[in-house]
């Protein structure tokens, strides 16, 4: 076992004793990141305020033989920022400077604690917005969303994080402080931007940023349809893809998703819906209003029963407002749910949406589904209530067979929360031994001594260094599993 | 040696790669029978051979052994229209795809295949509205230097399920691997067109890009002074916003492109080169009196460069603006004195990547950044 006394009086050197928290009360607070049915204690946190202290804190990591994770504002739903028992967390929510908002170069510069919305905010008087919008916008950072190339209502028409990164200060696995790419597109070399992205926290930690700002649409429009059955919204949403439309977001609610929102925060939809669309284009004005009759047309011809078009803004954040709330807002109608995260070919949606709600009654949990209908980002809400005996296993086993429709019909096991610790154990069902291998390649080349993170991602690790096993508790010592 | 006897056939004149003769060439013809022939390849040099449009990009292999030729590895595996998606095997001519109503929207020269597009992250004009290779590659098939056969990403557009390993093979000019599949996001095929043309300086790209005109490319030539802009959607939206640019350009509203459009401004035996900057640099790019061309509206551009000294001349105005400067093509005297791919942060992870994936060096060698 490492001397961790040691390592602790180092990191109060290096950083300055308040940088640095061993109170296990105080650590508590960090046990869990947004997935919280795992939790462990982390022996120290170390809250650095620049870069050269995050290389410090790695540097004595790496002396010390101590595994660290990274983890900004802790939202992430896949365990990704899940601290290391025996290891440091370092926390970069105190780096929230945004550097620079250049918007003669179509750039801003944010170190990794910035909140993703403040990017935005920064950007709109020069007439630009940060365009990866996750759902948690208004609290998760920067450094999270490029470690989890986390996505949102938007990635359809916009793309993910990694679509939207040009430049990267990392502190490397080793503690060197290393500038990829820039402001400038295309650098000479590997794409280590596009590898580092959405590699969650497993090859090293983001200090700085560079992003694409864009430009803002002159014109947005957002329509609500109601319908009948899920298959009519499918049958819409195909038309309107099909018709050559990429709108900025095409969202479905199922009628379990829509009776939680609306004992949450009465938003109004449509009574009597079984699932209800929320599309929204944005453009040239000329465009977005030819092509906004367009897709009014389509909805009216796969049988919606009622359109709503959005008027103003205020009417506008109305029909996102319970989208948007729709997770919280099962708590409502349920003591406990799974939040999963698949994703199908957007045309299996009827039927993969139909073999869940089999998969569901045959396990008697209740499935509620919100998703990205665009590109078929499924986020179904698996309900269930610990107090019953059993209810939890059935939740986590339809949880699960949900994850092996999405792979049984060509899709994936993630688009937006990451793989973390969570879905480790889903990776050889996606991938063959040889493509995990492969990917490994490039753990080996950025982390050797596998202490970036260990224990993410991969099922089995590649021997660079780290011990094989796959037992959890071996991985995560001083895991607790609720 | 019984695969390699079967596949392979002794090189001629014209199989060589930047002046350097290759031995052999095969042609295999599907993933298995490329990853049989490079585990038998064991100990020799290699390079993979697309349409060879760009063979002569990057310095010339330090050795060369064999040339894989992907002719063979063409065609269309899989459209799902309703998913926006293709799989293409990597041999396959772009200028052959036939996919409706759809597009893969990476720009190309005549001839170009799919795996030499993605291989050296090629782009053109439009990449300012659709990304490049790098942003609409989702899936990939390669060939490991050791012979195993590797896939990553998948066939959805929304995938964040282990590395994204495609980034890695896009622009790693063969040094990771053979790349025999490719999986796309296709886009609709925009119902109306409209180029705006102009003798606009490049100064005026902030004002277009503020006119909120969405447009899909904006491209500058220094040689003729224009400045010609693509605008595509809706017939309606076409024309609406093509007159509104056309006002704010004094410039003229035509179906047709410019005839330098998407071309390289260099000539077959001079150097070319690629230079890229920050936006508000583009302008400083187009005084420094060289033939550039390209994408005003991504920094992007190339130009054709009278000699080494305009090499660094050229290099050292991007790097200062925060850029890049790469010599994509030179003549064999000048390559060889060149250093051709210009500073790389970050090269020290690269050399370990390139360890990682082919331990002996066997793959492109010399081809790529810093020797690597």
């Amino acid at each position: 076992m490492a001397d961790i006394d040691a390592l602790i009086r180092r990191l109060r050197s290096e950083l300055g004793a308040e940088q640095v928290i061993t109170d296990r009360q105080e650590l508590r607070t960090y046990e869990c990141d947004g997935l919280a049915h795992y939790k462990v204690v982390p022996a120290v946190v170390a809250l650095p305020h620049t870069a050269t202290q995050v290389a410090a804190v790695v540097k004595a990591c790496v002396a010390a033989g101590v595994p660290y994770v990274a983890r900004g504002s802790g939202t992430g739903l896949s365990g990704g920022a899940l601290p290391h028992a025996e290891g440091v967390l370092i926390v970069t929510a105190q780096m929230r400077r945004i550097v620079e908002v250049a918007p003669a170069d179509e750039r801003a510069v944010v170190e990794p604690g910035v909140i993703n919305l403040q990017v935005t905010k920064a950007s709109a008087p020069h007439g630009y917005y940060y365009a990866p919008d996750p759902s948690s916008q208004q609290i998760c950072s920067i450094g999270g969303n490029v470690a989890e190339n986390s996505g949102g209502a938007h990635c359809l028409k916009y793309g993910f994080t990694t679509n939207h990164v040009t430049g990267l200060q990392i502190v490397a696995p080793d503690g060197d402080l290393v500038r990829l790419g820039g402001r400038a597109l295309d650098p000479p070399g590997y794409d280590l931007v596009g590898a580092f992205v959405g590699s969650e926290g497993t090859l090293g930690i983001a200090t700085e940023v560079t992003v694409k700002l864009t430009r803002l649409p002159e014109s947005v429009r957002t329509l609500l349809a109601a319908f009948g059955s899920i298959d009519r919204a499918g049958a819409a949403t195909s038309a309107i893809i099909g018709a050559g439309v990429v709108p900025a977001a095409i969202e479905m609610m199922d009628a379990l998703a829509i009776e939680a929102a609306e004992a949450a925060v009465a938003c109004g939809y449509p009574p009597g819906a079984a699932a209800v669309l929320i599309v929204e284009l944005d453009g040239p004005a000329a465009e977005v209003e030819a092509q906004f009759e367009q897709v009014t047309g389509l909805c009216e011809a796969n049988g919606a029963f009622e359109i709503r078009t959005a008027a103003d803004e205020a009417e506008r954040a109305l029909f996102w407002k319970g989208r948007k709330s729709a997770f919280a807002a099962v708590g409502r109608i349920s003591p406990d749910y799974i939040v999963q995260d698949g994703v199908i070919p957007r045309t299996a949606l009827p039927e993969v949406l139909r073999r869940i709600s089999e998969v569901a009654e045959a396990h008697g949990v209740r499935v509620a589904n919100v998703f990205h209908a665009g590109d078929g980002n499924l986020h179904p809400l698996v309900l269930f209530d610990a107090r019953n005996a059993g209810e939890a296993d059935r939740a986590e086993t339809v949880s699960g067979a949900i994850i092996d429709l999405c792979i049984e019909y060509g899709g994936s096991i993630t688009g937006e929360h990451g793989v973390g610790m969570d879905k480790s154990k889903y990776m050889p069902r996606m991938f063959g031994p040889d493509d995990l291998e492969t990917m490994q390649l490039v753990r080996c080349a950025f982390d050797p001594l596998t202490l970036s993170n260990p224990g993410k991602i991969f099922p089995t690790p590649r021997l660079c260094g780290e011990k094989p096993g796959s037992d959890l508790r071996e991985r995560f010592p001083g895991v607790e599993v609720f | 040696m019984g695969v390699l006897d079967e596949l392979t056939r002794p090189a001629k004149d014209d199989d060589h790669v930047g002046g350097a003769p290759a031995r052999l060439v095969a042609a295999p013809g599907s993933t298995e029978e490329a990853a049989a022939l490079v585990a038998a390849a064991q100990g020799l040099a290699v390079v993979v051979r697309g349409g060879g449009t760009k063979l002569h990009w990057g310095p010339a292999p330090r050795e060369l052994d064999l040339i894989v030729d992907t002719s063979r590895m063409a065609g269309m595996v899989e459209h799902a229209a309703g998913d926006l998606i293709t799989v293409l095997k990597a041999g396959t001519p772009l200028d052959d795809l036939e996919l409706g109503g759809q597009q893969l929207a990476l720009d190309h020269p005549p001839g170009a295949t799919v795996g030499g597009t993605v291989a050296t992250g090629a782009s053109g004009p439009r990449r300012l509205h659709y990304g490049t290779a790098r942003d609409l590659l989702i899936g990939i098939t390669v060939v490991r230097p050791d012979g195993t056969i590797t896939r990553a990403g998948g066939k959805v557009v929304k995938n964040v399920a282990g590395y994204d390993l495609g980034k890695l093979y896009t622009g790693s000019y063969g040094t990771l691997g053979l790349i025999t599949e490719c999986v796309f996001r296709l886009h609709p095929r925009p119902a109306a067109h409209a180029y705006v043309r102009s003798t606009a300086p490049a100064q005026a790209v902030p004002s277009i890009l503020a006119a909120r005109v969405a447009p899909t490319a904006i491209e500058v030539d220094s040689a003729t002074g224009e400045l010609a802009v693509l605008i595509e959607g809706t017939a309606e939206g076409v024309r609406e916003r093509s007159a509104l640019l056309g006002k704010l350009l004094a410039g003229e509203i035509t179906d047709a492109a410019p005839a330098w459009w998407g071309l390289p401004p260099w000539d077959a035996d001079g150097i070319g080169m690629k230079l890229s900057v920050p936006l508000s640099k583009v302008p400083a790019l187009l005084d420094a009196g060289a033939t550039v061309r390209g994408s005003a509206g991504t920094g992007v551009l190339y130009a054709a460069a009278s000699g080494i000294t305009e090499v660094e001349r050229l290099r050292a105005l991007c790097v200062r603006g925060g850029g890049h400067a790469v010599v994509l093509t030179a003549p064999s005297p000048v390559r060889d004195i060149l250093d051709m791919w210009g500073p790389v942060p970050g090269l020290a992870l690269m050399r370990r990547i390139k360890d990682q994936f082919d331990p002996a060096h066997r793959f492109a060698p010399g081809r790529f950044v810093g020797g690597i």
